[in-house]
């Protein structure tokens, strides 16, 4: 068959997968209710194609994309966990998909409870009792929370700018960090791989407005410490934040809100099963302590004297909106169902299940893999590819690699002070069998490294596309079809 | 290992060419390798005074961005605007036409902290 690859290679003039009833107003008459300088005066270039066309595009496209779905996908610290489809019969509920978001509350009692609830949850989750459902990302609940946090300060009078991030963080720590205008301060981790209370004492001043700390870190290891850096940070008049990131290790075991930390922002599209990846809608709610509640984006949902829910924008010490509506609603809507449907011991059970598997693998790929912080770990942990790059073999090909067993390739190159990091997390819904067949690649994989490197430098070789030009794309991305000029 | 005898170099991987007092100043084969395939590359604008051991500009891999670090203190006299619409130059040809600045040294005494190439040999061989 001919090689058609875009849809609109597939489109023939006049061809559809509609049927529609005439229409009742003529042409003239259409364009007349119509202000002119609204009318198209160009074709819009559809792709016409019948539905049957339509369908077997996008289940090909399905196919050839990797996704939790159809195979497994160890990303470290991106948990990406199984979506329970029950989640989605929830979300396409006719009361919460067909609900307009500019109709009035009166008339959403449902979608507000269930956001009144949500919130509540995640408050008993984290210990932090103000939860805001606003942030549509992980990066903008830190975003935002980082705002939380200069509101906070500047209310008490005090213009303070600098944020203590361990060399351990997300990137997105220090990106957020410099968004607001403020500077970041690196502090190194120790040889534990976590962050020592000695390194916060050095670099604390009254410049501090807070420090932000992922637990269990980018290592997969517990911050255990945390405690007593809160007590440095919070002396001197600053704020912990926590990167939520990871809350996956956590759920019904370790509070945040229980051991000094003031902020956090959650992932729903994490750690509670709503749709990741791809860029597409995400979920990064913020919790607070109540101090800082006044400072929650708007709007704020609450209660009346009457018991109804509402959203107050009446609130002046408020950092204002952050997005249109009410941040991703269907995907609280999944949180919400996940949630309830595992309950308290079944969020405890998943985290336990999560940290067992993380180490079970570990134990298995550190036969043939160098693991540099090599204590227990929690919900992930960082191999490196370091025995494999003498043998010229680096961590990328390792990757490029794994694609032809139909495996998604674990995180690259991060944490950044690991050299040659492969970051690893199964998550709970992975069975053994799965993470047997898992080690089982990894080690053929270091086996062809050193009998036959070609192989796995060349990978990988079963793929849709080989190895991309990165540069070019990053450069001069082009994905807009411009017909066939 | 592709370690030039007759550059200088410093402990962040910049590699050193000396004409007089004018210093040519690029990263090393070794960095470009570890860095994976380059992206985009900030340089100062002609001019602009730098100042050792400070961040002069930024180098972004597919993996990771890095500060460059001033290797001597001076005047930035030319800059590589090659670099602007095909970094990868880095890649192919660290130690030629993958260039960065020229710098007009103010202070020739900080020539003495820079590494011959058996220093920085000892250096990635840590």
């Amino acid at each position: 068959m001919k090689k058609r690859t875009l849809i609109y290679e597939k489109s023939s003039p006049g061809r559809k997968g509609y049927t529609l009833p005439a229409c009742r107003m003529s042409e003239d008459e259409i364009l007349g209710s119509i202000p002119a300088e609204f009318h198209r005066e160009t074709d819009a270039k559809l792709p016409e194609v019948t539905e049957g066309e339509a369908m077997r595009h996008f289940v090909a496209l399905s196919v050839k994309n990797h996704h939790i779905d159809k195979g497994f996908y160890p990303l470290g610290s991106c948990t990406m966990k199984y979506n329970p489809k029950l989640n989605d019969v929830a979300a396409a509920m006719p009361g919460f998909a067909s609900h307009h978001p500019m109709a009035p509350c009166s008339t959403a009692p449902g979608s507000l409870l269930l956001m009144w609830e949500l919130s509540a949850l995640l408050a008993e989750i984290s210990g932090l009792p103000s939860v805001s459902l606003q942030p549509v990302a992980g990066a903008q609940g830190e975003f935002a929370g980082l705002l939380v946090m200069r509101a906070y300060h500047l209310k008490r009078g005090e213009k303070r700018d600098r944020i203590i991030i361990p060399d351990s963080a997300h990137g997105t720590n220090p990106a957020s960090v410099t968004s607001i205008g403020f500077t970041s301060v690196q502090i190194e981790s120790n040889e534990h791989g976590v962050v020592a209370p000695e390194a916060v004492a050095a670099v604390i001043d009254e410049n501090v407005a807070g420090m932000m700390l992922t637990n269990p870190n980018t290592l997969g290891i517990f911050e255990t410490h945390v405690k007593e850096i809160a007590e440095i940070v919070h002396a001197r008049g600053g704020l912990m934040y926590m990167d939520g990131a990871n809350l996956n290790a956590n759920m019904g075991i370790f509070r945040p809100g229980d051991v000094g930390f003031d902020i956090m922002h959650f992932n729903l599209h994490k750690t509670f099963s709503t749709p990741h990846g791809g860029g597409g809608p995400g979920g990064g709610a913020l919790g607070v302590t109540a101090e800082l509640d006044r400072f929650q984006p708007l709007p704020v949902l609450e209660k009346d004297g009457d018991g109804k829910l509402f959203f107050n924008y009446d609130r002046p010490d408020s950092i204002g909106r952050l997005h249109s509506f009410y941040g991703n609603f269907a995907n609280m809507v999944r949180a919400h169902a996940y949630i309830r449907t595992l309950g308290g011991e079944g969020l405890r059970r998943a985290s336990e299940i999560a940290v067992l598997n993380a180490n079970y693998l570990k134990t298995l790929i550190r036969e043939d893999y160098e693991v540099p912080y090599d204590g227990p770990c929690m919900h992930e942990f960082v191999a490196s590819g370091s025995r494999q790059k003498k043998l010229g073999v680096r961590t990328l090909d390792i990757s490029k690699r794994l694609l032809d067993f139909g495996v998604h390739s674990p995180t690259n190159y991060f944490p950044l002070i690991v050299p040659e990091a492969l970051m690893i997390e199964p998550t709970e819904t992975e069975s053994k069998e799965t993470l047997d067949d898992f080690a089982e690649i990894m080690k053929q994989i270091a086996r062809e490294a050193r009998e036959n490197p070609e192989l796995v430098t060349s990978a990988p070789h079963t793929t849709p596309v080989r190895r991309l030009d990165e540069v070019t794309a990053a450069r001069t991305l082009d994905v807009c079809y411009k017909g066939d000029e | 290992m592709n370690i030039p005898t007759e550059l200088k170099y410093t402990k962040e991987h910049e590699w050193i060419k000396l004409d007089g007092t004018t210093a040519t100043v690029g990263i090393t084969d070794w960095a470009q390798g570890e860095l994976g395939d380059i992206v985009f590359v900030e340089l100062p604008e002609v001019g602009d005074k730098i100042e050792r051991t400070k961040p002069f500009g930024t180098i972004e891999a597919v993996k990771a961005v890095s500060d460059l670090f001033a290797p001597l203190s001076g005047e930035v006299v030319e800059i590589n605007a090659a670099l602007e619409d095909d970094p990868m130059v880095i890649n192919r040809d660290a130690f030629g036409d993958g260039w960065m600045v020229r710098i007009e040294c103010s202070d020739l005494s900080e020539l003495d902290q820079l590494l011959d190439s058996a220093g920085y040999e000892s250096i990635i061989n840590g």
